[in-house]
């Protein structure tokens, strides 16, 4: 186990390592022209020209400046831990940009993924043991309604009804949680809703087929013939081999939605790390955006790691090879 | 067969359709057999005969909802068939335990052998810290080295032959009256095959219980079984003592088993296999479902289905055959295999 986890643990950092060896190309190798030109944003001056060239060791030989890329990653920068680099156009340290848009994002991931993997399982649990009835017809129809239907039609029909109409819930923008749970939670309830509808109607399929399959095995028919409920050999036998392809999806969704749910942010202005992704391109401010992309690039390589991990605690199989 | 001679199970004129978008599948038509304790019956046939599909229907394991059963089964003399499924399931794995064909796919592959093993036990009632102690104790009986360790290991440390041996633990939890072992040599290699039905045999020594052995190797039968019972196109052909069916059997799908079957001495040059292949259950053959393959057929097979009797001096077969007739063929068969084999 221990074996295991070290060597999941060397493959994600050469995962990382990689991802930043194709970062770095993508921005500082690849394109044609001036690299200090296009870190510069808007308004390229020659003294912030020459001051980008120093800073990012532009003059040298080009693995040089890779490495230090990569030192400055793993080991931080002057601006603290892991190093992300300054954007120039704005005039701040990517990651103080980052990290004070990252909780707008992560709370938004944190509140949806609760909702969707609850309801998407119970949903889909329950229409594999109702199959072919009213029930599973009603669930795989919303589920159709919730992979069909677009985020932003979605989001704005919910913030028209919800909060214009009803007067239920807080608006857009967004609350931190110090100014009060209750102004939070209510700006933030309808994005996690929306959101959440059109994974959790994903995982109420892949759940329902996946217990469907699991329910054909011959271990069910053991759990049976051993006299134990219906509700024990579906909840215990059934549902636990179910849950291994969902925690895979779950871990890659995640990790993908850390990039930023663009258009949840957009549609409800949640400045989170989506809406700082599109204001850097915009902006033209190409540090930011590196930053961002590294750091989505790495969160889906860590997430896979504990999407391994979580595996041999699942699967005796994986824990035992 | 054992002296006691008590009546573990009658099933009486079973019949079980499932009825699909191609037509009503006949699985099972008008089977009628009893076990007593002690006694081993072999149900012999090969794949689509109905032979699982009626032990799964004493279990209560066939969904209501697809197949349509009639008849009765009878066990203790309580009919099983109507009871609802709560009723059911207190008898079964405690009353009535089965074990079947693959024991690599019948094991769960994220759950300790143990914790399985005692999951059957606390189904009904026992508490947990028994139930551990219980699992050991049956797997050191089946013949696991080592008992209290292995409980803890998960199936997939376990060779196929010690799966079926965890299988036939789990199914010895509660002592119950009658286990049904479907193809249980099957899916295992030759040698533990030998094992594996010395242990259902000993077990029902000690456990002194019934014993179904669903197979389609009749060296199996012919070394275990008490009574035998032939199924094909899911009717009985052929039903009676072992002994007697095997030195005179009476019924033709019987003779070209045998002669299909192949022993040491016999090659496979000299083995003589059935024509043709078995009949469609949704639409079967008019008359005896045998017919179209068989080399004795004459007038009344393509008419009337052939009932099941037993006549004077002999066992019970459904063939329209003259009796003389059968009985002569019958044993120059048998006679022809001993002498083949010594």
């Amino acid at each position: 186990m221990v074996f295991y986890i070290a060597r999941r643990l060397v493959w994600t950092f050469l995962v990382v390592l990689i991802v930043l060896l194709i970062t770095y190309a993508v921005f500082f190798l690849l394109p044609d022209g001036d690299v200090a030109t296009r870190f510069a944003g808007k308004a390229p001056t020659p003294a912030l020209l020459h001051e980008i060239r120093v800073r990012l060791g532009l003059n040298r030989w080009w693995p040089l400046q890779f490495v230090y890329f990569v030192k400055n990653f793993f080991a931080g920068d002057s601006y603290g831990w892991p190093g992300l680099g300054y954007s120039f156009g704005g005039g701040v340290s990517v990651l103080s940009e980052i990290t004070q848009r990252a909780p707008r994002t992560l709370w938004l991931i944190a509140g949806a993924s609760v909702i969707w993997l609850t309801t998407g399982v119970a949903i889909g649990v329950i229409s594999a043991i109702k199959r072919r009835t009213i029930v599973d017809r009603a669930a795989m129809g919303f589920a159709l309604v919730g992979i069909s239907a677009p985020v932003f039609w979605l989001g704005l029909m919910a913030l028209w009804i919800v909060w214009r109409t009803l007067h239920l819930t807080g608006g857009t923008g967004y609350t931190p949680i110090s100014q009060g749970v209750g102004a939070w939670a209510g700006h933030l309830i309808l994005p996690w809703t929306v959101l959440a509808l059109l994974y959790a109607a994903f995982y109420a399929r892949m759940t329902r087929n996946n217990l469907l399959e699991t329910m054909g095995e011959d271990y069910i028919r053991t759990a049976r013939a051993k006299g134990l409920s219906e509700r024990r050999v579906i909840l215990k036998h059934g549902l636990r081999s179910s849950l291994t392809p969902i925690v895979t999806m779950f871990g890659l969704d995640i990790a993908l939605l850390v990039g930023g749910a663009i258009i949840t942010e957009s549609v409800f202005n949640i400045q989170g790390l989506g809406w700082l992704a599109i204001q850097s391109a915009l902006n033209q401010d190409l540090p930011t955006l590196v930053g961002v992309v590294m750091l989505t690039a790495t969160a889906v390589a860590v997430m896979n790691l504990v999407v391994d991990i979580l595996y041999a605690f699942i699967d005796p199989r994986v824990r035992y090879s | 067969m054992s002296s006691t001679s008590e009546t573990l199970l009658q099933v009486r004129n079973l019949t079980v359709r499932f009825p699909t978008i191609d037509g009503v599948v006949q699985a099972v038509s008008d089977v009628s057999f009893t076990l007593q304790r002690g006694e081993t019956l072999g149900i012999v046939g090969e794949s689509g005969s109905g032979k699982s599909v009626s032990n799964l229907a004493i279990m209560g394991l066939l969904n209501r909802k697809r197949a349509l059963i009639t008849g009765e089964i009878l066990f203790n003399g309580r009919e099983l068939l109507s009871l609802p499924p709560s009723e059911m399931q207190k008898i079964r794995g405690k009353d009535i335990a089965m074990i079947f064909q693959d024991p690599f796919a019948c094991l769960h592959p994220m759950y300790r052998v143990g914790d399985q093993i005692a999951e059957a036990a606390t189904a009904h009632g026992i508490g947990k810290h028994d139930a551990d102690a219980r699992a050991v104790e049956l797997l050191d009986r089946v013949g696991i080295p080592n008992a209290k360790s292995r409980a803890r290991d998960y199936p997939h440390q376990f060779s196929g032959g010690m799966r079926q041996r965890a299988m036939i633990a789990m199914a010895l939890v509660h002592n119950p009256a009658i286990l049904i072992a479907d193809e249980p040599t099957t899916a295992l290699d030759v040698t533990v095959q030998a094992q594996i039905l010395e242990l259902i045999d000993d077990v029902k020594q000690e456990f002194d219980i019934g014993v179904i052995l669903v197979t389609h190797d009749l060296g199996v039968v012919a070394e275990t079984a008490d009574s035998v019972l032939v199924m094909y196109a899911g009717r009985i052909q052929e039903y009676g003592e072992a002994d007697s069916v095997f030195k005179a059997p009476q019924h033709p799908y019987a003779w070209g088993l045998l002669d299909s079957m192949p022993t040491v001495e016999r090659r496979l040059a000299q083995l003589v296999p059935i024509e043709g292949s078995p009949p469609s259950l949704i639409a079967p053959p008019p008359g005896c479902a045998f017919h179209p393959r068989c080399p004795h057929r004459f007038a009344p097979c393509d008419q009337e289905v052939p009932p099941l009797v037993a006549p004077e001096g002999a066992h019970a077969d459904s063939c329209f055959l003259p009796l003389d007739r059968k009985l002569a063929i019958g044993s120059e068969r048998a006679a022809r295999r001993l002498g083949l084999a010594s």
